[in-house]
Protein backbone atom coordinates (compact mmCIF):
# COMPACT_ATOMS: atom_id res chain seq x y z
CA UNK A 1 0.00 0.00 0.00
CA UNK A 2 1.31 3.04 -0.98
CA UNK A 3 0.00 6.74 0.10
CA UNK A 4 0.65 10.57 -0.95
CA UNK A 5 2.30 11.85 2.50
CA UNK A 6 1.67 15.21 3.00
CA UNK A 7 3.63 16.38 6.28
CA UNK A 8 3.79 19.66 6.82
CA UNK A 9 6.17 22.58 7.72
CA UNK A 10 6.16 21.86 11.92
CA UNK A 11 7.25 18.08 10.75
CA UNK A 12 9.75 19.17 8.78
CA UNK A 13 11.44 21.38 11.39
CA UNK A 14 9.99 21.15 15.59
CA UNK A 15 7.99 18.11 16.06
CA UNK A 16 10.63 15.73 13.37
CA UNK A 17 10.32 13.22 16.05
CA UNK A 18 6.23 12.61 15.26
CA UNK A 19 7.26 12.33 11.25
CA UNK A 20 10.08 9.69 11.74
CA UNK A 21 8.49 7.30 14.36
CA UNK A 22 4.98 7.28 11.51
CA UNK A 23 7.39 6.56 8.91
CA UNK A 24 9.29 3.90 10.76
CA UNK A 25 5.83 2.64 11.96
CA UNK A 26 4.90 2.54 9.01
CA UNK A 27 7.39 0.48 7.33
CA UNK A 28 6.85 -2.06 9.74
CA UNK A 29 2.85 -2.60 9.94
CA UNK A 30 3.45 -2.76 5.64
CA UNK A 31 2.62 0.62 4.63
CA UNK A 32 4.43 3.36 2.36
CA UNK A 33 4.84 6.94 3.07
CA UNK A 34 5.16 8.99 -0.42
CA UNK A 35 6.00 12.54 0.16
CA UNK A 36 4.17 14.76 -2.17
CA UNK A 37 7.17 16.26 -4.16
CA UNK A 38 7.34 20.16 -3.66
CA UNK A 39 4.41 20.37 -1.24
CA UNK A 40 3.59 23.53 0.06
CA UNK A 41 2.38 25.06 3.61
CA UNK A 42 -1.45 24.61 4.21
CA UNK A 43 -1.18 27.77 6.52
CA UNK A 44 -2.11 26.04 10.15
CA UNK A 45 -5.84 27.36 10.09
CA UNK A 46 -8.57 26.57 7.64
CA UNK A 47 -9.70 30.03 5.87
CA UNK A 48 -13.43 29.69 6.95
CA UNK A 49 -14.33 32.53 4.81
CA UNK A 50 -16.70 32.04 1.93
CA UNK A 51 -14.75 34.86 -0.44
CA UNK A 52 -11.01 33.44 0.20
CA UNK A 53 -9.70 31.32 -2.51
CA UNK A 54 -5.62 32.36 -2.25
CA UNK A 55 -5.56 30.67 1.14
CA UNK A 56 -7.00 27.77 0.02
CA UNK A 57 -5.12 27.04 -2.73
CA UNK A 58 -1.96 25.43 -1.38
CA UNK A 59 -4.05 22.99 -0.01
CA UNK A 60 -5.81 22.29 -3.29
CA UNK A 61 -2.18 21.83 -5.03
CA UNK A 62 -1.49 19.04 -2.89
CA UNK A 63 -4.99 17.30 -3.08
CA UNK A 64 -3.94 17.45 -6.17
CA UNK A 65 -0.93 15.96 -6.45
CA UNK A 66 -2.50 12.87 -4.93
CA UNK A 67 -4.94 12.59 -6.99
CA UNK A 68 -2.53 12.89 -9.84
CA UNK A 69 -0.71 9.83 -8.59
CA UNK A 70 -3.76 7.84 -7.83
CA UNK A 71 -3.39 7.76 -4.16
CA UNK A 72 -4.85 8.87 -0.72
CA UNK A 73 -3.49 11.76 1.14
CA UNK A 74 -2.00 10.70 4.24
CA UNK A 75 -1.38 13.75 6.88
CA UNK A 76 -0.08 13.29 10.39
CA UNK A 77 -0.31 16.80 11.83
CA UNK A 78 -3.51 17.72 13.26
CA UNK A 79 -3.83 20.90 11.84
CA UNK A 80 -2.83 20.20 8.53
CA UNK A 81 -5.35 17.30 8.31
CA UNK A 82 -8.10 20.09 9.74
CA UNK A 83 -7.11 22.39 7.10
CA UNK A 84 -6.81 20.03 4.25
CA UNK A 85 -10.00 17.96 4.83
CA UNK A 86 -11.67 20.97 4.99
CA UNK A 87 -10.75 22.20 1.95
CA UNK A 88 -11.26 19.24 0.13
CA UNK A 89 -15.17 19.38 1.09
CA UNK A 90 -14.98 22.59 0.17
CA UNK A 91 -13.88 22.09 -3.26
CA UNK A 92 -16.46 18.76 -3.21
CA UNK A 93 -19.72 20.64 -2.09
CA UNK A 94 -19.19 24.28 -2.93
CA UNK A 95 -19.43 25.45 -6.81
CA UNK A 96 -18.33 28.90 -6.20
CA UNK A 97 -14.95 27.95 -4.25
CA UNK A 98 -14.17 25.06 -6.69
CA UNK A 99 -14.95 27.46 -9.84
CA UNK A 100 -12.93 30.38 -8.77
CA UNK A 101 -10.01 27.89 -7.36
CA UNK A 102 -9.63 26.04 -10.31
CA UNK A 103 -9.49 29.35 -12.57
CA UNK A 104 -6.76 30.46 -10.60
CA UNK A 105 -5.04 27.01 -10.56
CA UNK A 106 -5.63 26.10 -14.29
CA UNK A 107 -4.52 22.51 -13.69
CA UNK A 108 -4.56 19.84 -16.43
CA UNK A 109 -8.01 19.06 -15.11
CA UNK A 110 -10.54 20.59 -12.75
CA UNK A 111 -9.84 19.59 -9.26
CA UNK A 112 -13.12 18.61 -7.85
CA UNK A 113 -12.66 16.86 -4.19
CA UNK A 114 -11.73 13.26 -5.30
CA UNK A 115 -9.09 12.86 -3.29
CA UNK A 116 -9.88 10.78 -0.26
CA UNK A 117 -7.93 12.43 3.11
CA UNK A 118 -6.98 10.04 5.38
CA UNK A 119 -5.51 11.17 9.16
CA UNK A 120 -2.33 8.72 9.67
CA UNK A 121 -4.88 7.15 12.86
CA UNK A 122 -7.22 6.20 10.24
CA UNK A 123 -5.19 4.11 8.24
CA UNK A 124 -4.28 2.22 11.24
CA UNK A 125 -8.03 1.68 12.35
CA UNK A 126 -9.68 1.48 8.85
CA UNK A 127 -7.08 0.09 6.61
CA UNK A 128 -4.60 -2.06 8.85
CA UNK A 129 -6.88 -2.56 11.58
CA UNK A 130 -5.88 -2.73 15.44
CA UNK A 131 -5.83 -6.06 15.17
CA UNK A 132 -2.92 -6.29 13.32
CA UNK A 133 -1.24 -3.56 15.00
CA UNK A 134 -1.38 -5.28 18.04
CA UNK A 135 -0.36 -8.82 16.50
CA UNK A 136 2.88 -6.47 15.44
CA UNK A 137 3.55 -5.24 18.91
CA UNK A 138 6.73 -6.71 20.54
CA UNK A 139 7.05 -4.27 23.48
CA UNK A 140 3.63 -3.82 24.81
CA UNK A 141 3.80 -0.49 26.76
CA UNK A 142 2.05 -2.75 29.81
CA UNK A 143 1.16 -1.00 32.69
CA UNK A 144 1.22 2.20 31.40
CA UNK A 145 -1.64 4.20 31.49
CA UNK A 146 -2.15 6.92 28.38
CA UNK A 147 -4.55 10.12 27.81
CA UNK A 148 -5.28 10.81 24.56
CA UNK A 149 -5.17 14.61 24.52
CA UNK A 150 -7.28 15.03 20.89
CA UNK A 151 -7.59 19.05 21.08
CA UNK A 152 -9.92 20.36 18.56
CA UNK A 153 -8.51 20.24 15.14
CA UNK A 154 -8.54 16.01 14.95
CA UNK A 155 -12.47 15.95 15.32
CA UNK A 156 -14.25 19.11 14.13
CA UNK A 157 -16.47 19.89 12.75
CA UNK A 158 -17.71 16.77 12.89
CA UNK A 159 -19.44 16.86 9.77
CA UNK A 160 -16.79 17.09 8.11
CA UNK A 161 -14.01 15.55 9.37
CA UNK A 162 -16.03 12.65 10.12
CA UNK A 163 -13.17 10.61 12.02
CA UNK A 164 -15.17 9.76 15.03
CA UNK A 165 -17.42 10.93 17.29
CA UNK A 166 -16.77 14.58 18.33
CA UNK A 167 -18.13 14.50 21.49
CA UNK A 168 -16.85 11.09 22.45
CA UNK A 169 -14.03 9.55 20.47
CA UNK A 170 -12.55 6.33 20.52
CA UNK A 171 -9.44 5.87 18.03
CA UNK A 172 -6.98 7.19 20.25
CA UNK A 173 -8.21 5.01 23.24
CA UNK A 174 -8.33 1.68 20.61
CA UNK A 175 -4.51 2.54 19.48
CA UNK A 176 -3.63 2.43 23.37
CA UNK A 177 -5.37 -1.00 23.71
CA UNK A 178 -3.56 -2.45 20.72
CA UNK A 179 -0.31 -1.18 22.05
CA UNK A 180 -0.86 -3.01 25.28
CA UNK A 181 -1.79 -0.09 27.51
CA UNK A 182 -4.57 1.39 29.81
CA UNK A 183 -6.39 3.99 27.90
CA UNK A 184 -7.52 7.31 30.33
CA UNK A 185 -10.58 8.78 29.54
CA UNK A 186 -11.33 12.35 31.11
CA UNK A 187 -13.36 15.22 30.42
CA UNK A 188 -10.81 17.64 28.79
CA UNK A 189 -9.54 15.38 25.75
CA UNK A 190 -10.90 17.32 23.07
CA UNK A 191 -11.42 21.21 24.99
CA UNK A 192 -8.69 23.28 22.57
CA UNK A 193 -5.27 24.04 24.32
CA UNK A 194 -4.98 27.79 23.07
CA UNK A 195 -3.24 27.03 20.39
CA UNK A 196 -1.65 30.29 18.53
CA UNK A 197 -2.93 32.21 21.62
CA UNK A 198 0.43 31.52 22.96
CA UNK A 199 2.13 33.74 20.75
CA UNK A 200 0.40 37.10 22.09
CA UNK A 201 -0.95 35.86 25.89
CA UNK A 202 1.39 32.96 27.40
CA UNK A 203 -1.05 33.29 31.15
CA UNK A 204 -4.35 32.10 29.24
CA UNK A 205 -2.72 29.36 27.78
CA UNK A 206 -1.11 28.15 30.82
CA UNK A 207 -4.31 28.31 32.60
CA UNK A 208 -5.87 25.87 29.48
CA UNK A 209 -2.55 23.66 30.02
CA UNK A 210 -3.52 23.33 33.55
CA UNK A 211 -7.24 22.14 33.25
CA UNK A 212 -6.26 19.94 30.62
CA UNK A 213 -2.92 18.51 32.47
CA UNK A 214 -5.15 17.99 35.99
CA UNK A 215 -8.38 16.43 34.49
CA UNK A 216 -6.07 13.93 32.59
CA UNK A 217 -3.99 13.41 36.24
CA UNK A 218 -7.04 13.21 37.99
CA UNK A 219 -7.98 10.31 36.08
CA UNK A 220 -4.95 8.39 36.69
CA UNK A 221 -2.59 8.95 33.69
CA UNK A 222 0.88 8.47 33.68
CA UNK A 223 1.50 10.30 30.12
CA UNK A 224 -0.48 12.01 27.45
CA UNK A 225 -0.41 11.64 24.24
CA UNK A 226 -0.97 14.11 21.06
CA UNK A 227 -0.98 14.13 16.98
CA UNK A 228 -0.60 17.98 16.96
CA UNK A 229 3.09 20.13 17.10
CA UNK A 230 1.16 22.97 18.86
CA UNK A 231 -0.99 20.95 21.54
CA UNK A 232 2.60 19.30 22.62
CA UNK A 233 4.09 22.79 22.81
CA UNK A 234 1.12 24.24 25.05
CA UNK A 235 1.15 21.12 27.23
CA UNK A 236 4.15 19.44 27.62
CA UNK A 237 6.17 22.62 29.86
CA UNK A 238 2.79 21.52 32.83
CA UNK A 239 3.35 21.96 36.52
CA UNK A 240 2.21 18.37 37.17
CA UNK A 241 5.85 16.90 35.26
CA UNK A 242 3.34 14.81 33.08
CA UNK A 243 5.17 13.36 30.17
CA UNK A 244 3.61 14.17 26.58
CA UNK A 245 4.77 12.48 23.58
CA UNK A 246 3.29 12.00 20.17
CA UNK A 247 1.48 9.27 19.53
CA UNK A 248 3.92 7.37 17.00
CA UNK A 249 6.99 7.75 19.33
CA UNK A 250 4.51 5.33 21.41
CA UNK A 251 3.71 3.06 18.68
CA UNK A 252 7.26 2.73 17.45
CA UNK A 253 8.30 2.01 20.66
CA UNK A 254 5.36 -0.44 21.29
CA UNK A 255 6.38 -1.79 17.81
CA UNK A 256 9.77 -2.43 19.15
CA UNK A 257 11.43 -0.04 16.82
CA UNK A 258 12.52 2.39 19.24
CA UNK A 259 14.95 0.10 21.40
CA UNK A 260 15.70 -1.10 17.92
CA UNK A 261 17.11 2.41 16.28
CA UNK A 262 19.01 2.72 19.96
CA UNK A 263 20.40 -0.13 20.03
CA UNK A 264 21.97 0.96 16.33
CA UNK A 265 22.53 4.53 17.28
CA UNK B 1 -23.15 46.61 1.13
CA UNK B 2 -23.35 47.80 4.96
CA UNK B 3 -21.24 46.02 7.02
CA UNK B 4 -23.95 43.39 8.13
CA UNK B 5 -24.27 42.70 4.62
CA UNK B 6 -20.04 42.05 3.99
CA UNK B 7 -20.24 40.16 6.81
CA UNK B 8 -22.75 37.93 6.00
CA UNK B 9 -21.19 37.33 2.77
CA UNK B 10 -17.60 36.56 4.17
CA UNK B 11 -19.23 34.12 7.12
CA UNK B 12 -21.92 32.89 4.45
CA UNK B 13 -23.68 32.54 8.28
CA UNK B 14 -27.41 33.24 8.57
CA UNK B 15 -27.28 34.85 12.14
CA UNK B 16 -31.07 34.97 11.93
CA UNK B 17 -30.98 31.02 12.82
CA UNK B 18 -29.62 31.52 16.46
CA UNK B 19 -32.37 31.14 19.23
CA UNK B 20 -30.13 32.82 21.85
CA UNK B 21 -29.40 30.02 23.86
CA UNK B 22 -25.93 30.86 24.29
CA UNK B 23 -24.16 27.06 24.21
CA UNK B 24 -21.61 28.90 22.31
CA UNK B 25 -20.48 31.17 24.51
CA UNK B 26 -20.77 28.24 27.18
CA UNK B 27 -18.22 26.51 25.73
CA UNK B 28 -15.87 28.49 24.28
CA UNK B 29 -12.22 28.53 25.75
CA UNK B 30 -11.81 31.77 25.43
CA UNK B 31 -14.79 33.10 27.27
CA UNK B 32 -13.13 34.46 30.74
CA UNK B 33 -10.53 36.66 28.21
CA UNK B 34 -13.45 38.09 25.62
CA UNK B 35 -15.12 41.64 26.03
CA UNK B 36 -17.86 40.17 23.70
CA UNK B 37 -18.51 36.48 23.79
CA UNK B 38 -19.52 34.35 20.41
CA UNK B 39 -23.07 34.82 21.26
CA UNK B 40 -23.13 38.66 21.49
CA UNK B 41 -21.16 38.42 18.12
CA UNK B 42 -24.22 36.40 16.33
CA UNK B 43 -26.51 38.95 17.86
CA UNK B 44 -24.82 42.25 17.58
CA UNK B 45 -24.12 41.65 14.09
CA UNK B 46 -27.56 40.76 13.70
CA UNK B 47 -28.85 44.14 14.86
CA UNK B 48 -26.30 45.61 12.68
CA UNK B 49 -24.12 46.82 15.84
CA UNK B 50 -21.04 45.75 14.43
CA UNK B 51 -18.58 48.92 15.14
CA UNK B 52 -17.58 47.96 18.64
CA UNK B 53 -16.81 44.45 17.29
CA UNK B 54 -14.68 45.38 15.16
CA UNK B 55 -12.77 47.58 17.14
CA UNK B 56 -12.68 45.12 19.85
CA UNK B 57 -9.58 42.64 21.05
CA UNK B 58 -12.19 39.54 21.25
CA UNK B 59 -11.46 39.08 17.53
CA UNK B 60 -8.15 38.29 18.20
CA UNK B 61 -9.47 35.63 21.00
CA UNK B 62 -10.95 33.05 19.12
CA UNK B 63 -9.29 30.24 18.58
CA UNK B 64 -10.97 28.65 15.55
CA UNK B 65 -10.94 25.18 17.85
CA UNK B 66 -14.52 24.67 15.96
CA UNK B 67 -16.63 24.08 19.67
CA UNK B 68 -19.17 26.49 18.96
CA UNK B 69 -20.01 25.48 15.28
CA UNK B 70 -19.73 21.59 16.77
CA UNK B 71 -22.31 22.48 19.47
CA UNK B 72 -24.10 24.98 18.52
CA UNK B 73 -28.29 23.36 18.42
CA UNK B 74 -28.97 25.59 15.15
CA UNK B 75 -25.71 24.86 13.11
CA UNK B 76 -25.26 29.19 13.34
CA UNK B 77 -21.49 28.46 13.08
CA UNK B 78 -20.55 31.43 15.30
CA UNK B 79 -16.37 31.26 14.53
CA UNK B 80 -17.83 31.87 11.33
CA UNK B 81 -19.16 35.25 12.36
CA UNK B 82 -15.92 36.19 13.97
CA UNK B 83 -13.94 35.10 11.55
CA UNK B 84 -15.70 37.57 9.40
CA UNK B 85 -15.49 40.53 11.36
CA UNK B 86 -12.26 39.82 12.03
CA UNK B 87 -11.24 39.72 7.96
CA UNK B 88 -13.75 43.08 7.72
CA UNK B 89 -10.93 44.88 10.41
CA UNK B 90 -7.85 43.15 9.25
CA UNK B 91 -8.21 43.68 5.45
CA UNK B 92 -8.43 47.05 5.77
CA UNK B 93 -5.02 49.01 5.03
CA UNK B 94 -2.31 49.19 7.76
CA UNK B 95 -4.51 47.39 10.18
CA UNK B 96 -2.48 44.02 10.65
CA UNK B 97 -2.78 42.61 14.21
CA UNK B 98 0.61 40.71 13.58
CA UNK B 99 3.80 42.40 12.28
CA UNK B 100 7.01 40.62 11.54
CA UNK B 101 9.13 42.48 13.29
CA UNK B 102 7.25 41.87 16.56
CA UNK B 103 7.86 37.96 16.22
CA UNK B 104 11.47 37.96 17.95
CA UNK B 105 10.62 38.66 21.00
CA UNK B 106 7.44 37.00 21.45
CA UNK B 107 8.82 33.87 20.49
CA UNK B 108 11.49 31.05 22.58
CA UNK B 109 13.61 28.36 20.81
CA UNK B 110 10.86 25.94 21.30
CA UNK B 111 8.09 27.37 19.24
CA UNK B 112 6.66 24.79 16.58
CA UNK B 113 6.74 26.31 12.97
CA UNK B 114 2.47 26.09 13.24
CA UNK B 115 2.28 28.60 15.92
CA UNK B 116 3.54 31.39 14.17
CA UNK B 117 1.72 30.22 10.30
CA UNK B 118 -1.45 29.83 12.49
CA UNK B 119 -0.77 33.34 13.66
CA UNK B 120 0.05 35.29 10.55
CA UNK B 121 -3.03 33.47 9.06
CA UNK B 122 -5.44 34.75 11.95
CA UNK B 123 -3.74 38.09 12.55
CA UNK B 124 -2.48 39.82 9.07
CA UNK B 125 -3.12 39.72 5.71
Amino acid sequence: MIYSYYPGCTLKNKAADLDMYARQSAAALGFELREIEEWQCCGGVYPMAKDEIATKLSSVRNLNDAKMHGQSLVTLCSACHNVIKQVNNDMRTNEDIRTRANNYLKLDEPYNGETEVLHYLEVLRDVIGFDAVKEKVTNPLKGKKIAAYYGCLLLRPGSVLKMDDPENPSIMEDLIKAMGATPVVYPMRNECCGGYLSLEDKPAVAKRRETIVNSAKDFGCDCIITACPLCMYNLKKNESGVPVYYFTELLADALGLKAASEETA
Amino acid sequence: MDKKEEIELISGVNVLKCMRCGKCSGTCPSYDEMEYHPHQFVYMVETGNIDPLINSESLYRCLSCFACVERCPRGVEPAKVIEAVRLSAIRQKGANHLKAEQVPELIDDDVPQQLLVSAFRKYSK
